[in-house]
Order: structure tokens, then C-alpha cells, then sequence
């Protein structure tokens, strides 16, 4: 396996290591705390790989919901994960044997450390994203499985960490601002979703928000497609 | 009903929504999506900073100035530095010494 390929995924997973560590964690301390162990929580974050989905798994597990309950729960809340491989159809299009893992592995973080395209130019650039997706997946693991296991025993106060996961999507959004010249689709991606959360409310905004930024980018098509 | 269950439902109403799209244009992708996958990703950046500002609390104490100051950490280091490892790491510690210290 090339060395140099290790590496640059390893650095380029880096930001999201911290933020899934310490949120795999919290989600470990509340399945524990609603009496289900290390081994639920292992199988939770290896399975269904999803953080927000994870944490309110936990209430429906607890809650002693149906399957239909739960199969609609997890539409509302993961509908995004559509959006994310839209937007990744022709870049997983000839990654032959990492494509199932990689779309398995679409979290959104790992999304926005690999939805601009980029790859280091030596080494095989489908290895690469699969080793980012797989490192991203290792933190969420052991974050989870962490927290299951010391519970609530961390020596200082990690109050205020969850800001890293804010701040990754911050600084790929300055980023991909800095390398284009044509900001009207990210502009239309923060001001319909800023736009939806005033009119919805911060518990049903996003599916509005994800219809509206189609509709808006499709009615831009014909001016966008000169600009692209 | 079963925990197992539930986790296995969870599991594969996730893979379902992650595969769907790429089972649907499975053979060739039309023009229209190949767009959207160019113009998306900006967008949905766009719409998740949103989404983790969402529960910001603008009205009252402390009126999102964490927020707020961390937020402008991390894009101006980002615009000088160009270093996103360095732009959320430091982002994320003013973000916490703001909170615990200060507010």
C-alpha cells in the first residue's frame, strides 16, 4: 500500500477526529445511561454510521417504537444522505472495488473533506477517499465505544468540543468561497437554508430547505452552465 | 419491540437513502444530474453551516457572540492561512475558552 496515500488521508481526516472522538463519546455515555452497553454501541456506530440518526435511535430503542415508526424516523432524519451521493455520482463512478464502502461510508462530515473533488496527485485517488472515509469511520467507533466504556469519567471539561463540527463545514465553506469566482450556488445553499429555518423552525426546516436549493439551482441551470 | 430490530431497520433505511441515487442512474447519469453534482456541494456546505447554527440563541443570553467570534476565527484564518486543520482547531478552542471562561 502507497505510504504517501496513508498519509495524506490520515491528515486530511484529522479535523473530523476530534469532533467524532468527543461526540462518539457523548452518544456512548446516553446509550449506556438508557441501559444498553458497549456492545449495542459498537454495533450502532459500525452499522448505522450516522450521528444525529444515532442519537435519536437511542430514544426510539428506549421508547419501544414500531419498524414503521423507525423506517419513517430515519427518512426524515437522513433524507440529506440523498443529496450528498447526488452530488457524488460521477466522482464514486469508477472507484470499482471501495465504491459499496465508500457510499456506505457518506457521512457529512466525510462528505465535505471529499466533495470538492480534490485527491493528492500521486497514488491512486480512490484508495485515498476510501482510507478518509475509513479513518472517519474509526473515530465515530471509538468515540462511541470510549464513552460506553468510561461513562462520565473524563478528567476535564470537553464542554464547547461539538464547536469542531461547526467549524469543519466553516472553513470548507471559506474554502471553496476562496477557489471559485461563482458564488451563486454557495450563496443559494445558505440563504435558502437560513431562509427555510426562519419559516420552519429549527425541527423541520431541512427538507424544505433541500427542495428549495434544488428548485433554485435548477431555475439558475442555463446561466450556470455557461459559468461552470 | 427489539433493539436489534430497530438498530437493523436504522442500518438499512440508511444504506437504502446513501445508495439510492447511485442504483437509480446506475447506468449512464443524465446531463441534469451531473449539473447538480457540480453545483450541489457548495450549496449543501452552504446549508449544513446552517444547520449546526441552527440552535444559536440570538434573542437572549448570550445573544450567539461564542458563536459568533469562533465562526470569524476560523474564516478569517482560513482566508490568511489557508489551512483548515489550523483554522478549526484554533476555531474550536476559542469556541471553548469563550464558553467555560467567559459566557
Amino acid at each position: 500500500m502507497n505510504s504517501s496515500v496513508v498519509r495524506s488521508a490520515f491528515f486530511k481526516s484529522l479535523p473530523v477526529m476530534a469532533g467524532y472522538v468527543v461526540l462518539g463519546i457523548g452518544f456512548g455515555i446516553l446509550l449506556q445511561k438508557a441501559g444498553y452497553g458497549v456492545l449495542w454501541a459498537f454495533a450502532m456506530s459500525l452499522l448505522i454510521y450516522a450521528g444525529s440518526m444515532q442519537y435519536v435511535g437511542i430514544g426510539l430503542i428506549t421508547g419501544g417504537a414500531s419498524v414503521l415508526t423507525t423506517f419513517i424516523t430515519t427518512i426524515m432524519v437522513n433524507a440529506r444522505h440523498l443529496f450528498y451521493s447526488i452530488s457524488m455520482i460521477d466522482r464514486y463512478k469508477d472507484s470499482g472495488k471501495y465504491k459499496p464502502y465508500l457510499i456506505f461510508a457518506l457521512t457529512d462530515e466525510t462528505y465535505s473533506l471529499l466533495c470538492d473533488g480534490h485527491a493528492p496527485t500521486e497514488g491512486d485517488p480512490n484508495l485515498y477517499r476510501f482510507l478518509v472515509s475509513l479513518f472517519d469511520h474509526c473515530y465515530w467507533v471509538t468515540g462511541s465505544v470510549l464513552g460506553s466504556l468510561l461513562g462520565a469519567v473524563i478528567p476535564f471539561s470537553t464542554a464547547g468540543i461539538e464547536f469542531s463540527m461547526t467549524a469543519l463545514f466553516i472553513a470548507s465553506f471559506t474554502e471553496q468561497w476562496l477557489s471559485t469566482h461563482d458564488h451563486i450556488p454557495a450563496l443559494t445553499g445558505l440563504l435558502s437554508t437560513l431562509l427555510c429555518l426562519l419559516i420552519f423552525g429549527a425541527e423541520r426546516f431541512l427538507i424544505p430547505a433541500m427542495l428549495l436549493i434544488t428548485l433554485l439551482l435548477t431555475i439558475l441551470r442555463r446561466r450556470e452552465e455557461k459559468v461552470l | 419491540m427489539n433493539a436489534a430490530v430497530l438498530i437493523a431497520v436504522m442500518s438499512l433505511t440508511t444504506i437504502l437513502l446513501r445508495f439510492l441515487p447511485f442504483l437509480i442512474f446506475r447506468k449512464q447519469t443524465p446531463p441534469y444530474i451531473t449539473y447538480l453534482g457540480k453545483v450541489l456541494p457548495p450549496a449543501i456546505i452552504g446549508m449544513l453551516v446552517v444547520y449546526c447554527l441552527k440552535d444559536v440563541t440570538i434573542m437572549s443570553h448570550p445573544h450567539g457572540l461564542p458563536e459568533l467570534i469562533a465562526s470569524l476565527t476560523v474564516i478569517v484564518l482560513q482566508v490568511v492561512k489557508r489551512n483548515s486543520l489550523l483554522s478549526i482547531l484554533s476555531g474550536t478552542a476559542v469556541y471553548m475558552l469563550l464558553i467555560q471562561l467567559i459566557f
